[in-house]
Order: C-alpha cells, then sequence, then structure tokens
C-alpha cells in the first residue's frame, strides 16, 4: 500500500484502507501473526500431501498419474467397500442360494433381504425397460399386472430372467416365432381389416363391421388359433398373449393391432445369467413375483 | 486492535507509529480478582465441568437389550437417549427444536443481560479460567507470572512450565476423553479406549478434542473471542442500548486521576486509575474504553473496581452491570430507567414458550406405534386382466416398545375392495394378522384391487390396525388412485 493515502480513523487510532462506503470506512487491523504461520503450514502440508497422496495428473510418458506413497485409490477402495459389503452380506446370500424361490418368499428376513436387493438390482438393469415398479411401456409388458405372456410363477419368472425371450445365444431361452402375416404375403390387407376387426371384438370392443368381422373370425380360426387358441385366449407355452383381456403389450389401438398382424413383433430380452450371478438372479425372481403379478 | 467504540471519553490519540501487516500477540496476564462475580464464575465453573465430566456416567434403567446410559447418542443403534426421553432418526426435528431453543435463550439473555454466555458459560471461558487457574497454581499470580517471563530459563522456572503444560494436557486428555463416552457405553469405552480396542473414531474425536483443548484454553485464549468466534459479531444485532452490560459508568468515574488519601473528592471523579480493572480483564482490555467487541461481559472488572472503592471508601459500582441509556440519562440529569420488558424480550419468551410447549406436547403425545403407507408412485395403478384396478402399497409399522406385537389389517371405504399382503395368508376368517418385530420397523407390501366400475380417479380408503392382544386402534387414510378423472 502507498504511503500518500494512510488514513487514521480517529476513535480507533488503527489506520484505515483508504476505502469509504457512504462515510463508513473500513480499519486496516494487521492479522494475528499465527495466522500467517498457519497459512505457511498449510503450504507445508500440500507438500507433504503430495508426496504420500496421489497429486500430479498423468505426464507424457509417465502413464498414469502420481501414486504416493499411501498408495491410495479410490478405485481400489470402492473395490474394498464392495468386498466388504459382500462379506458382510455373505450370511443372508447364502442362504438365497441354498433357499427355494417358495422359502424365500415365506420367510420374513429372507424375503425382506431379497427384497432390498432384488429392488435394486430391479433398478439397475430392468427398470430402463419395464419401467420403475414393473409398470412397463409400449413394447415392454407391464409386470406389475396379473397379465403373463409365458408365466408368472416365481420359478418361471426365475427361468425367464435367467435364460431370456428369444435370445438366440442361449439354448435354453423361451422361444416362439409369429408370422409377419402382411409382409410375407399370407394375408391380403383386407383379410388383415378383418382379422383386426375379430381381434378386437374379443377383448369386448365394438366393431363397426360385423361381416368383416366374422370373415375375421374365420381367417383367425384358420391362421391365428394354433397359438393364441380359438377363444382367443392365448398360449403360454408358446408366449402367445391372450386377446380377450384388453390388456397390449405393443398398443390396443386399431393401428397397433394391425401393425402387430402385419409385421409380427417378436420381441426380445438378453438372457440376465450371462450378466448377473444366481443370487441376484432369484432375488429379482421374488422381487418381480411381489409386483403384483405374482401367481 | 479492532475495537468498537460506542462511547469514547478519550481524546483522539496521537498517531501511531508506521503499522506492520501482522501483529504479534500481546501476552496476557489476569490477575486474580476477588468479589461476588468471581465466586458466581467459580460456582458455574464447578456446576458446568461437573456436567459435562459425571453426566456420562449416570445410569437409567430401560429394560433388557436397551442401553441404560441416561445420556448417550447411541449411533450404531440408531437412538439418542436422554433419560427418560428416546429420541429416533425420523424424530430428529426434536433435536432441530432444542437448537432453536437455545438460539432464542441465548438471544433472550443477550438483550437483557448481555453476554452472559461469553462471560459464564461458554466453554472457551469456562476452561480459559481452569487453565489460568491451574497457570496461576504453578507460576503465581499476574505479577509473578509478569516477572517469571521476563527471567532467562532456570530450574525453577522450566519444572514451573513443564509442570503446568502437563497438568493442561491431562486436563484436555479428559475433556477429549469425556466428549466419547457421550458415544458409547461409558464404562465399555474407557475400559477399551485403554486397550487400543476401541472404535477409530473413538480415537480420533478424543484426540482432536485433547488438540483443541490445549490449544484453545492453554495457548490461544481470548485470541479464539476476537479473532476466531462470530458471536461478538452477532451480538451486535441482538443487544441495544436497554440491555444490562458490564459498564463503566463515566458520568460518575469522569474526571479521573489518582487520588490520595484525605483528599477532597470535590470536582472529580470516582475513578482513581489504578488500572486494576484492567490488570483482571483475561481479554486485556480497558472497560473504561466502552463497550466493545472483545469483552466477554466476565464482570471481574466489576470486582477489582468494587474492591478498590471500599478502599477509598467510595460507594460501589463504578462499573457495574448498566445500560448505556441509564448512563447517558444519568449524565444529563435525569433519573434513570431500566426496561427489562420489551418487544424484543417479550417476542424471544413467546417463542421460547412457544416452541418448548410444543415440544413437550409433543413429547408426551408421541405413542410407542406409528403406521405409515407409502403407496406406489410407479406404476400409479394397474388395470388387470379382468379390468379391475389395483394399487400397490408399502406398510411401515414403526414399533418402539420393547415388546413384539400382532396387528389385524383391514381397510373399509371403497365398494367392494380387496385386501392382500405379500407373505401374509389371511385365516379362516379371512382375518389377516401381521406380526411386528419390538425396537424397529416392520415393512410389508399390499395390494388393494377394486372392480371396475367402483374407481374413477383419485379415491380414499381407511387402512385400520388392531392390536390383538391390547385392541389399541390405529388408522391410516389413504389415497386410491384409478384412471379417470
Amino acid at each position: 500500500m502507498s504511503e500518500h493515502h494512510k488514513d487514521i480513523d480517529q476513535p480507533t487510532g488503527v489506520e484505515t484502507t483508504g476505502h469509504e462506503w457512504d462515510g463508513i470506512k473500513e480499519l486496516n487491523n494487521p492479522l494475528p501473526r499465527w495466522w500467517l504461520y498457519i497459512w505457511y503450514a498449510t503450504i507445508a502440508f500440500s507438500v507433504g500431501y503430495m508426496v504420500v497422496m496421489p497429486a500430479l495428473p498423468a505426464l507424457p510418458g509417465l502413464g498414469t498419474n502420481t501414486r504416493g506413497l499411501a498408495g491410495q485409490s479410490d478405485r481400489i477402495a470402492v473395490a474394498e467397500q464392495v468386498e466388504s459389503l459382500r462379506s458382510q452380506r455373505s450370511e443372508s446370500g447364502a442362504a438365497l442360494l441354498t433357499a427355494s424361490l417358495e422359502e424365500i418368499e415365506t420367510d420374513r428376513g429372507l424375503q425382506q433381504f431379497a427384497m432390498a436387493s432384488g429392488e435394486s438390482a430391479f433398478g439397475d438393469n430392468c427398470a430402463t425397460c419395464h419401467g420403475a415398479g414393473g409398470r412397463g411401456a409400449k413394447g415392454y409388458p407391464t409386470l406389475a399386472d396379473d397379465s403373463w405372456l409365458w408365466t408368472g410363477s416365481l420359478d418361471g419368472i426365475q427361468q425367464t430372467i435367467q435364460h431370456g425371450i428369444r435370445h438366440e445365444e442361449d439354448p435354453e431361452t423361451r422361444f416362439s416365432m409369429m408370422p409377419a402375416f402382411g409382409r410375407d404375403g399370407l394375408l391380403e390387407r383386407q383379410q388383415i381389416d378383418d382379422v383386426v376387426s375379430h381381434v378386437l371384438s374379443l377383448s369386448g370392443r365394438e366393431v363397426a363391421d360385423e361381416a368383416s368381422r366374422a370373415r375375421g373370425a374365420e381367417i383367425f380360426a384358420a391362421q391365428c388359433a394354433t397359438c393364441h387358441g380359438q377363444d382367443g385366449k392365448g398360449d403360454r407355452t408358446v408366449g402367445a398373449p391372450n386377446l380377450t383381456d384388453d390388456i397390449w403389450v405393443f398398443g390396443g389401438e386399431y393401428d397397433d393391432v394391425y401393425n402387430t398382424v402385419y409385421n409380427a413383433r417378436n420381441a426380445h430380452m438378453p438372457a440376465w445369467s450371462e450378466r448377473l450371478d444366481e443370487q441376484t438372479i432369484k432375488a429379482l425372481a421374488v422381487y418381480v413375483h411381489s409386483l403384483g403379478g405374482g401367481e | 486492535m479492532n475495537r468498537v467504540t460506542l462511547i469514547s471519553s478519550k481524546s483522539p490519540p496521537p498517531a501511531p507509529p508506521p503499522q506492520d501487516l501482522y501483529a504479534k500477540r500481546k501476552q496476557i496476564y489476569p490477575k486474580l480478582a476477588h468479589g461476588k462475580f468471581r465466586t458466581v464464575k467459580w460456582i458455574a465453573m464447578a456446576a458446568l465441568l461437573g456436567i459435562y465430566y459425571l453426566v456420562p456416567w449416570l445410569r437409567w434403567e430401560r429394560g433388557v437389550g436397551v442401553p441404560d446410559q441416561a445420556v448417550l447418542a447411541d449411533f450404531a443403534g440408531e437412538r439418542f437417549f436422554f433419560f427418560g426421553i428416546e429420541i429416533w432418526p425420523q424424530e430428529a426435528y426434536y433435536m432441530a427444536g432444542l437448537m432453536i431453543l437455545a438460539a432464542l435463550g441465548l438471544f433472550l439473555v443477550t438483550s437483557l443481560f448481555g453476554r452472559v454466555w461469553c462471560g459464564y458459560a461458554c466453554p472457551q471461558t469456562v476452561w480459559t479460567d481452569l487453565y489460568i487457574w491451574v497457570e496461576r497454581a504453578f507460576e503465581g499470580d499476574r505479577a509473578a507470572r509478569m516477572r517469571l517471563d521476563a527471567k532467562p530459563m532456570s530450574f525453577n522456572k522450566l519444572w514451573r512450565k513443564v509442570g503446568k503444560h502437563i497438568v493442561w494436557l491431562i486436563i484436555a486428555f479428559l475433556t477429549g476423553g469425556a466428549f466419547i463416552l457421550y458415544f458409547h457405553d461409558a464404562r465399555m469405552i474407557a475400559q477399551t479406549f485403554f486397550i487400543g480396542e476401541a472404535p477409530l473414531s473413538a480415537y480420533w474425536f478424543a484426540g482432536i478434542l485433547t488438540f483443541t483443548t490445549y490449544a484453545l484454553a492453554g495457548t490461544m485464549r481470548e485470541q479464539v473471542c476476537t479473532y476466531l468466534c462470530p458471536w461478538p459479531r452477532i451480538q451486535a444485532a441482538l443487544t441495544d442500548e436497554h440491555a444490562l452490560n458490564v459498564t463503566y459508568r463515566y458520568d460518575r468515574g469522569e474526571p479521573r486521576g489518582p487520588h490520595r488519601k484525605g483528599e477532597s473528592w470535590e470536582g472529580r471523579g470516582d475513578c482513581i486509575d489504578c488500572k486494576q480493572c484492567v490488570q483482571v480483564c483475561p481479554m486485556g482490555i480497558d472497560i473504561r474504553d466502552g463497550a466493545q467487541l472483545e469483552c466477554i461481559h466476565c464482570a471481574l472488572c466489576i470486582d477489582a473496581c468494587d474492591q478498590m472503592m471500599k478502599k477509598v471508601d467510595r460507594p460501589t459500582g463504578l462499573i457495574a452491570y448498566d445500560t448505556d441509556v441509564a448512563v447517558a440519562r444519568r449524565a444529563a440529569g435525569l433519573p434513570t430507567k431500566y426496561r427489562l420488558i420489551r418487544a424484543r424480550t417479550v417476542l424471544y419468551s413467546v417463542l421460547m414458550v412457544a416452541i418448548a410447549g410444543l415440544m413437550a406436547w409433543g413429547l408426551l403425545n408421541r405413542g410407542t406405534f406409528e403406521v405409515n403407507v407409502l403407496k406406489d408412485r410407479s406404476p400409479p395403478y394397474v388395470r388387470l386382466s379382468d379390468g379391475n384396478v389395483r394399487n400397490g402399497y408399502t406398510l411401515k409399522l414403526v414399533n418402539k416398545s420393547g415388546e413384539t406385537r400382532a396387528m389385524t389389517l383391514e381397510a373399509n371405504g371403497m365398494d367392494g375392495m380387496e385386501l392382500e399382503v405379500v407373505g401374509i395368508e389371511a385365516d379362516e376368517q379371512g382375518r389377516i394378522t401381521l406380526p411386528v418385530a419390538s425396537n424397529g420397523v416392520d415393512r410389508y407390501r399390499f395390494f388393494v384391487t377394486v372392480p371396475e366400475d367402483a374407481a374413477d380417479g383419485r379415491d380414499h380408503f381407511t387402512l385400520l390396525l388392531q392390536d390383538t392382544a391390547t385392541g389399541e386402534l390405529h388408522g391410516n387414510r389413504t389415497s386410491f388412485m384409478a384412471p379417470g378423472d
């Protein structure tokens, strides 16, 4: 600070900084000297910290950042924490492996453990398509209702999660194929219109053209009933949906159903045994079963 | 010195020599005071230290499986125990309430009597007082300490200094050690601590508090108040001209000057400029300069001055608890008036009574059982294959008692509604009974299904839980979502 604007505050006898706001002046009180020493100490600390802890980023030719004498690494720390959590859970986890799914569901302790780990695994892996809480989305079945394409039993759900649906790399995957009636030239457009009228009528919709519906019923009996059944109630062994319950995976509007018949859908779900361990899959099965559709 | 001078009784000082950027600390040698405020401070110190060191050792019987320590913050068990009161994590608002009460209490006492907290009850003041007492025991009073510090090192000086620091460190360790007793079973941790089996956090906190006690009460002292503590800055907003502060009554003291025995007191003030008030001050200030940021209102200068006034046969109270208004009025020849009941003191008192009453009401009326129903947000509702509409819920049952319970569950309020709990079978009469563990939270998932035509948009139903043993009834009104508006 230059000498020429040194201003002394009269009541206190302390120099001011020369700054003034509406007549209020800022006193330039000296800092306590130990404050300065603490600042020096923080600088000394930072040098020690750089030696002990990872500090310098990767430099050209060095490959990685400096590791420091302590060898601290967040990656290793996370791995250790995950490992310690695993070992903490190993007792309940082992119990999950040995118990049957029914036993897990009826044992309060095991059920709560499976529900907790199943919920978090569902959020990480399944909710992307099936939605939070299994609410479903167009093209992805709702898991919280009582309508199942394949099965809603505990073992069946486990099987589906393990091997997936139409996951061709897995020999045990659930598989079926609906023909693309329109695209592959099996039915004319007019015929498809007729079939769609009939299919919509199965769940109690009113149909405008009764003659068209009647023609559609004949085509349905010839082409669709093999899998979906004469009454349209579906067949779970081939994953053919029940067409009478007004629950539509791919949408229940006229155009949606037309599109389904014309192009077929044949949706795909990966086999999760490739990515998740058995314990997690069991927990997921119990969790999905509890969402409301469990049979 | 950063000093807020409200009333300046001195003429402007001469221009000081050029200032250094950094100030060296001036060692303060407070002299021992004798008098009623010193006595009050000794008693306050003994009581506060006694509470701090002894409370963790008090026991309070609570039953099997629950800690029997009267005051305990049990982080592992997620409970806070205070004699007959047990606080769960979800009741942390009692802690917030306690802090609001403490803050308002501080505001109230500051607007009435100034910085009573700083002067008598602040840990910084209490432990500094204790440390100065130790210092005095080893090195003597003010004059002896100043002489000792001026002397070169000798055996006499060495053992006094070393002895003082050892006792300081022991007190510091006892302070840090007592702190962790509040977070663990005191008898257990007092043993495991010394054989190296206490949790690492216990050693950390004991170490940190040992260090801060030694550093803040031993070496930092008044600098904590002037440089580190925000309270001296905040108090300016809480005190006013009607607050009873430790005040030099300049109306009576000025003009000051030395007085010889037998001289007349005519035409002069009562202050004999003996500087006793400065010598006893633990903050190293002169109270006669008026209200100051550094002053912690410990009232030791009152004791020192009263003693001198008695010696020279003048009335005591030249320095006393007084208000700016009273001093100014007397100086102007007007009668003094004190106003303890003011808008702000009434406001603080009313708020304190209201909050304390609310907390007491809450504590007295809280039960040992709580029902919380969380409705699934995703999906908000599910349409089943038969057209019925179903909602999913999570039921949380909080049982704060030491006994397990069995609660029957039923739902009323919507036509044709059906209730189903995951993992629980209804008995022959269709009754659902839920077991609830003691001292914990039990969760159940349940579903409510309503016929298609009974549900439209948002509806409500009531969940009824009844204790099968005591008949105690709990209800919870919950919403039901269905398609529609």
